[in-house]
């Protein structure tokens, strides 16, 4: 009986640690809003880097060079076949501008909280606009160019497990810090664009997902990956991946909003 | 005694502070793993960049080189690497976003207490491995030795690895398209997404850079580990001109890189833009050149379409 007694705290507290947080909170107070519960600040200006596949993204390239495009037969056929004349005729002159392309279009981006559930995206170029909208909530709305996005935070860990904290050998080693946090954002509901200025296509069944990971350095610059996959089994053979890289800016004095063109 | 008997017998003879002990303990030993943060494994590179891939030998778009990095790199003469006394010369730790070959980290737990010593990034046939220190110790001095691995650090921001290299030797760090100096640091940030685990690496040079070159690189865990095993490197005679004259050295002299304009000869590139420089890596580059560019026709070998007619002769298109 009396071991019973002292085993039973033990494995009341495993039996607790595999029911869900959400089911442990009881009638806690909820969380915050997300604007107020972000864990990181994504707000104000910041600049695209251009460093990787600068050939594609500067300037427009050859029509039919999609070296690094994993297309499939069709779309590459889509691709062969673009022509931005027809574009512009058809008041088209956006499709390089689509949620799966904009974060890799050298630019600026202005990020503010429109309110205290969706986080708001501007870019310059191309004078678009993302909403990053929090919560499950679901609208029926028309295909666009920027989808619908949903987003959520990923709060870092409290603790780092056991087995992979560092082995301290120092007295004043800074201890584990459950700092950070990243955005993760999931788009749909979009219309069929171009992932690249030569018409290199992407379709309007795409799924883009995102993760938004901050990293704030000792002297004070603050940088922005975006790790980018694409899905899209229309025309790509295979998940596009690419983590285009931003530099956070301490105003807005460089922005410059240019309208989309279908051939610059 | 059976294991249950065991256990009771351990539990009974606790005291109260080693009970709570073994609580605690058992708390954070069971906390479910959501495995973030464990970066054990092997990583194949999965983004399609153009990082370490550039057909032309002279390809400088977008990298921050100062007049002396433009220059080091216009010098360099691949057939340099046949020279006997670099065979063996490893790329640095830039190399595990720039190379093509899968990141293999493996843990070094200390032998006392189990904990995370270090990360391991195995090396390849010509990348030395990277031990990440963990715990706490710190860089040598300046003026200690340097290595092509480098020296390099870490620590948990949340669930971001971060990591610091410094000490490394001179280094090619785009496929022999530039290099970085011994005075260079490198600094990483590793955030894993599910299986998906992203890379940015910053590197600073005083030497060669005006400003920080900045990379990323996203990796897929695979289950595969066929990998490029460092192998010990010995050295041969490749081209028998460099042992015929042990006094030349493979170069080019200032301005007579014979490749220089191959980038505007096949994509119309102004030559200003691909020798590079830290204004070619922002946007408002482009405004410079709108009215120098036109797109080519698509003359290389990831052209959709059929190849262009020749302008005349047996295959031209008919007048």
């Amino acid at each position: 009986m009396r071991r019973a007694l002292l085993i039973a705290p033990v494995l009341a507290v495993l039996v607790l640690l595999d029911v869900p947080v959400e089911a442990q909170r009881g009638n806690q107070p909820s969380p915050p809003a997300p604007r107020a519960g972000a864990p990181i600040d994504l707000t104000g200006y910041w600049v695209s880097i251009v460093t990787a596949d600068w050939r594609w993204r500067m300037v427009t390239p050859a029509k039919g060079d999609y070296q690094g495009v994993q297309l499939n037969a069709e779309g590459r056929k889509v691709a062969n076949a673009w022509d931005p004349a027809k574009d512009e005729a058809a008041g088209e002159q956006c499709k390089s501008y689509g949620a799966p392309a904009l974060m890799m279009v050298p630019g600026r981006i202005h990020i503010t909280w429109q309110d205290d559930t969706t986080l708001k995206v501007d870019t310059d170029a191309g004078i678009q606009t993302r909403l990053l909208r929090f919560g499950t909530q679901t609208a029926d709305e028309p295909r666009s160019w920027q989808g619908v996005s949903r987003a959520q935070w990923l709060n870092p860990r409290p603790n780092v497990p056991l087995q992979l904290r560092p082995a301290n050998r120092t007295a004043d080693a800074p201890s584990v810090r459950p700092t950070g946090g990243s955005l993760q954002v999931v788009t749909r509901n979009l219309r069929a664009g171009y992932l690249r200025k030569n018409g290199v296509p992407y379709s309007e069944n795409a799924v883009l997902t995102e993760h938004w990971d901050l990293y704030k350095r000792p002297n004070g610059e603050e940088w922005l990956t975006i790790t980018t996959q694409i899905e899209d089994p229309q025309f790509l053979s295979n998940v596009r991946l690419v983590a285009p890289v931003f530099k956070k800016e301490p105003n807005g004095s460089k922005w410059d909003p240019t309208p989309c063109s279908a051939r610059w | 005694m059976g294991s249950d008997a065991v256990f009771g017998e351990m539990v009974k003879n606790m005291t109260s502070r080693f009970r709570f002990a073994v609580l605690i303990v058992a708390l954070f030993a069971a906390a479910p793993t959501s495995a973030q943060v464990d970066l054990t494994g092997t990583w194949q590179r999965a983004a399609q960049n153009d990082n370490g891939a550039a057909n032309e030998p002279v390809d400088l778009l977008g990298m921050p080189f100062n007049a002396d990095g433009r220059t080091k790199a216009l010098s360099y003469d691949i057939a340099s690497l046949s020279a006997t006394e670099r065979q063996c010369q490893t790329y640095p730790p830039i190399y595990a976003i720039v190379g093509p070959f899968p990141l293999q980290f493996v843990m070094e737990p200390d032998p006392v207490t189990q904990k995370l010593l270090a990360w391991k990034i195995l090396g390849w046939g010509d990348r030395a491995e990277t031990m990440i220190w963990m715990d706490g110790r710190p860089h040598p001095p300046s003026v200690a030795p340097h290595s092509h691995g480098g020296f390099t650090t870490g620590t948990w921001e949340g669930d971001t690895l971060t990591t610091v290299t410094t000490h490394a030797k001179l280094g090619d760090i785009k496929r022999h398209r530039g290099f970085s100096s011994d005075r260079a640091t490198l600094t990483m940030r590793f955030n894993r997404h599910g299986d998906l685990l992203t890379a940015t690496g910053v590197l600073e040079d005083p030497v060669y850079l005006a400003e920080p070159y900045v990379l990323t690189e996203v990796y897929r865990l695979t289950a595969n580990t066929n990998n490029f095993p460092l192998t010990a490197c010995e050295p041969i005679e490749e081209l028998p001109r460099l042992h015929e004259n042990p006094a030349f050295v493979p170069h080019y002299r200032p301005g007579k890189h014979p490749a220089m304009n191959e980038m505007t000869e096949h994509y119309n590139i102004p030559l200003e833009a691909v020798l590079g420089g830290p204004e070619t890596m922002y946007p408002e580059y482009r405004k410079k050149l709108k009215d120098k560019y036109v797109p080519p026709l698509c003359r290389g070998p990831n052209c959709g379409g059929p190849p262009a007619p020749p302008a005349a002769g047996r295959g031209a298109t008919p007048q």
